[in-house]
């Protein structure tokens, strides 16, 4: 038994701080954010040699092979960076195909995930309330070579940026007769619309899917047996993000905590008055906190996939509920220039309000808790 | 990162489990001589200062074990290891880390045998938060201090044979004027008196020191070095005070309260408002056991507990006042008859404050973690 990570993972970590320090400082985050793309596909190319896009592919598909421990990981810096890329998506994408994909599916996407050329994310439901299958209702209509998609897939981040989408559709009238399939952006009546986004380093979009074709050896797993990997693939979003989450409110603590060790008001820098140091203080516990349950979380990914659900659902509800307050105690204590487009801090929180709802708000999140929880 | 027991730390678990199986009858079960003849058997063990080097007339065990040992007792509410809790916890460790080979082997077998009681003298009516500025004085004169002072707040120095003192010898430096004496209870010009706490129990005291002659081989460290041996055993108090397990019990008897009540008509746990608000507590409650786990991580690559201990010291100051008022709410009126919750319920409010108040903590972890100027 041990709680910390290897010698090996530090490096690992610190490798990733070096590059996004180098490549994608705030100056560079906030150029990509206002480009039209929403990434840079030359850091995505340097992401890819580096092995980043694959980290919890197999080798034999092209990627590290490494484990959620290691990735969740990544993401905090990631996140600390506010990098803005289809990382995420990406990666749950590849998921979905280690998860559900058989040998033949892999082979074929996988690599492309994994080594840049393919961008893939997920297209799971279509209303705002319910990330569940129970917010599943397109309808696909089977035919000789398998199935007929027509409709809109809502929320898909990364739309725009995305060659490859893991689209999730209903078999059947009962709430598991789901199914997932690989759509690909360029086939035919494939389009995508994208939505202007609260957090610009991360984008958004709707899917439309007209008359779309999808062949059999298209689908992941049996037809009208994907709930559970729905589930599952609900369940890895949430923990991604929570990595997300930590890091960027680890890098929104540090930025206020530097603020109020310089900002100097009635004659001693404002970090020594209690108002400004306690409610940093709170935070910080927040962090240890959500970083415990993030790694647990992640090493039930990798060793005891039983407790992935509740595991995920507790990191994911604490985070938010942390990251909320967060935003608000970052901008409050940077005063008026909190309030401007110049000062970071907001980036933060506009950070918290995008992260807040993906995969499952904390009532969400609190609910399954609760029940998971006997009551 | 493994959050796994080994083979052999299961085993030593089953171990615990079999033998307070075969050893620990019910409390009703518990008759006068049942205290000393369990100590008895633990001592046998080694159970008692497990985690203590052999030499010393410990276990010798590792930090994990001893980690299960105490999780496997508070599950079935076993009496604590030893009846010497103060003594135990803080002292031992004190004297193991700076007290001569005279004073261990004075001082640590009746320890281990329970043949002794510590007390902790700290606080004094004008110096409670900020102990350093401590003013109960020790004169050193010939191979004797004399101390002359007040402590207050005293847990059981009405029947304590020991004192674990701090006294200052040096008024100009304030940290490197305080010592820490070891003094007999029973030494002419110690006068003890009750004070009734809140919950009407007689559990803490005034104590009173007139010129009370303290050989100088009772000194525990160098004289000045007092703060140093203070701030170990105070981050061991905090981290005894922040175990999850004793949580984890509380949490379960509170969702035994709501599954029995009523609110506005319908079943408690109808109402989402309480399902959240237990689902909260259950996802701090774990990361309160992961944060501990980690902390241990820590100090198994020889990190002494130090400022991190503050975390959970915080967390369990956020959960305890209120879990309990949760289980008061949902008592309806009921809860201003007096019985095991409302009687709790008051008592936390002490728990809180002792070992250092949560504000004291927002300001050791604002200062020595964040490094926020002093206040
Ligand atoms: C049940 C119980 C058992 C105890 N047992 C022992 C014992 O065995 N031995 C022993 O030595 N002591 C013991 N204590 C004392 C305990 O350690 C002190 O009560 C505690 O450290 C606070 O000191 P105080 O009571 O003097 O409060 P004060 O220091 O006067 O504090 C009063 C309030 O002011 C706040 N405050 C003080 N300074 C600051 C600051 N700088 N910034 C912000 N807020 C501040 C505090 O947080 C608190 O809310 C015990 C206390 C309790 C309640």
């Amino acid at each position: 038994m041990n709680f910390g990570f290897s010698e090996e993972q530090e490096l690992q970590r610190a490798e990733v701080r070096k590059y996004l320090d180098e490549q994608c400082p705030m100056a560079v985050v906030r150029g990509i954010s206002e480009s039209v793309e929403g990434y840079s596909a030359e850091q995505w190319k340097q992401l890819g040699e580096l092995g980043w896009l694959g980290l919890i592919v197999p080798e034999e598909y092209g990627g590290a092979g490494l484990g959620w421990i290691d990735l969740v990981a990544m993401l905090e810096e990631t996140g600390r960076s506010l990098f803005p890329s289809p990382l995420i998506s990406n990666t749950l994408a590849a998921a979905a195909l280690i998860e559900s994909g058989n040998a033949e599916q892999r082979r074929r996407w996988l690599p492309g995930l994994a080594d840049g050329t393919c961008i893939g994310t997920l297209a799971l439901v279509e209303g705002s309330d319910d990330p569940t299958v129970r917010g599943i209702g397109l309808r696909a209509e089977p035919d000789a070579d398998g199935f007929v998609l027509s409709g809109e897939k809502r929320f898909v981040a990364d739309a725009g940026s995305a060659d490859l989408f893991i689209v999730a559709f209903r078999t059947g009238d009962a709430e598991e007769d789901c199914a997932l399939a690989v759509v690909e952006a360029d086939a035919s009546g494939v389009s995508t619309n994208a939505v202007a986004s609260i957090d610009e380093t991360k984008r958004t979009g709707t899917l439309v899917l007209d008359g779309v074709q999808v062949e059999r050896a298209a689908v992941l797993g049996e037809a009208g047996s994907g709930a559970a990997t729905i589930e599952r693939l609900v369940d890895l979003g949430a923990i991604a993000v929570s990595a997300e989450i930590v890091g960027a409110a680890d890098g929104a603590l540090e930025l206020t905590v530097q603020y109020a060790k310089d900002r100097v008001q009635f004659g001693s820098p404002i970090g020594r008055y209690q108002g400004v140091k306690h409610p940093l203080a709170e935070a910080y516990v927040d962090i240890v906190s959500t970083k415990s349950l993030l790694y647990y979380a992640a090493w039930a990914v990798d060793k005891h996939p039983e407790q992935i659900a509740s595991a995920a659902a507790q990191v994911k509800g604490f985070a938010t509920d942390a990251f909320t307050q967060l935003g608000v105690t970052g901008i409050q204590l940077h005063g008026a220039v909190g309030y401007t487009q110049e000062y970071d801090i907001q980036l933060y929180l506009r950070r918290s309000k995008w992260a807040r709802p993906m995969f499952g708000d904390e009532d969400f999140h609190f609910d399954r808790v609760a029940t998971m929880g006997g009551i | 990162m493994d959050f796994d027991f080994s083979a052999e730390e299961e085993a030593f678990r089953a171990e615990v489990q079999e033998f307070l199986a075969e050893n620990l009858p019910a409390p009703e079960a518990r008759g006068p001589e049942f205290a000393a003849e369990w100590n008895q058997k633990l001592a046998e063990k080694r159970w008692i200062g497990f985690a203590w080097p052999r030499e010393e007339g410990g276990g010798g065990a590792g930090l994990i074990e001893q980690f299960i040992l105490k999780q496997e007792m508070a599950k079935v509410q076993a009496p604590p290891l030893g009846s010497d809790f103060m003594g135990l916890a803080w002292v031992g460790p004190a004297l193991i880390r700076h007290g001569t080979d005279e004073q261990k082997q004075r001082f640590l077998p009746d320890l281990l045998e329970s043949r002794t009681l510590w007390c902790t003298g700290y606080s004094e009516p004008d110096h409670g938060s900020d102990l350093a500025s401590l003013k109960t004085r020790a004169v050193l004169e010939g191979d004797e201090y004399v101390v002359n002072g007040q402590k207050i707040w005293t847990t059981s120095a009405h029947f304590a044979k020991w004192i674990f003192m701090l006294v200052r010898t040096e008024s100009e430096s304030r940290y490197g004027g305080i010592t820490c004496l070891l003094i007999p209870m029973d030494s002419p010009g110690i006068e003890v008196q009750p004070i009734l706490s809140l919950v009407g129990q007689h559990s803490f005291n005034q104590v009173f020191f007139n010129d009370v002659r303290v050989p100088v081989g009772n000194r525990l460290g160098a004289e000045g070095e007092g703060w140093k041996v203070v701030m170990g055993a105070l981050a061991n108090e905090r981290s005894g005070i922040s175990e999850a397990t004793d949580m984890e019990r509380r949490l379960e008897d509170l969702k035994e309260v709501a599954r029995g009540a009523r609110k506005n008509g319908r079943p408690a746990l109808e109402d989402s408002s309480v399902r959240r608000q237990i689902a909260r507590f259950e996802a701090k409650i774990s990361a309160m056991r992961l944060n501990g786990l980690r902390a241990l991580t820590k100090q198994l690559q020889g990190n002494p507990p130090s400022t991190e201990t503050s975390v959970n010291k915080l967390i369990r100051g956020q959960l305890e006042i209120p879990m309990h008022d949760l289980a008061l709410g949902l008592q309806g009126s009921e809860s201003q008859h007096a019985n095991q919750w409302t009687e709790q319920s008051l008592t936390f409010h002490g728990t809180v404050i002792g070992g250092g108040t949560p504000n004291i903590q927002r300001n050791i972890i604002s200062e020595r973690i964040l490094k926020l100027p002093k206040d």
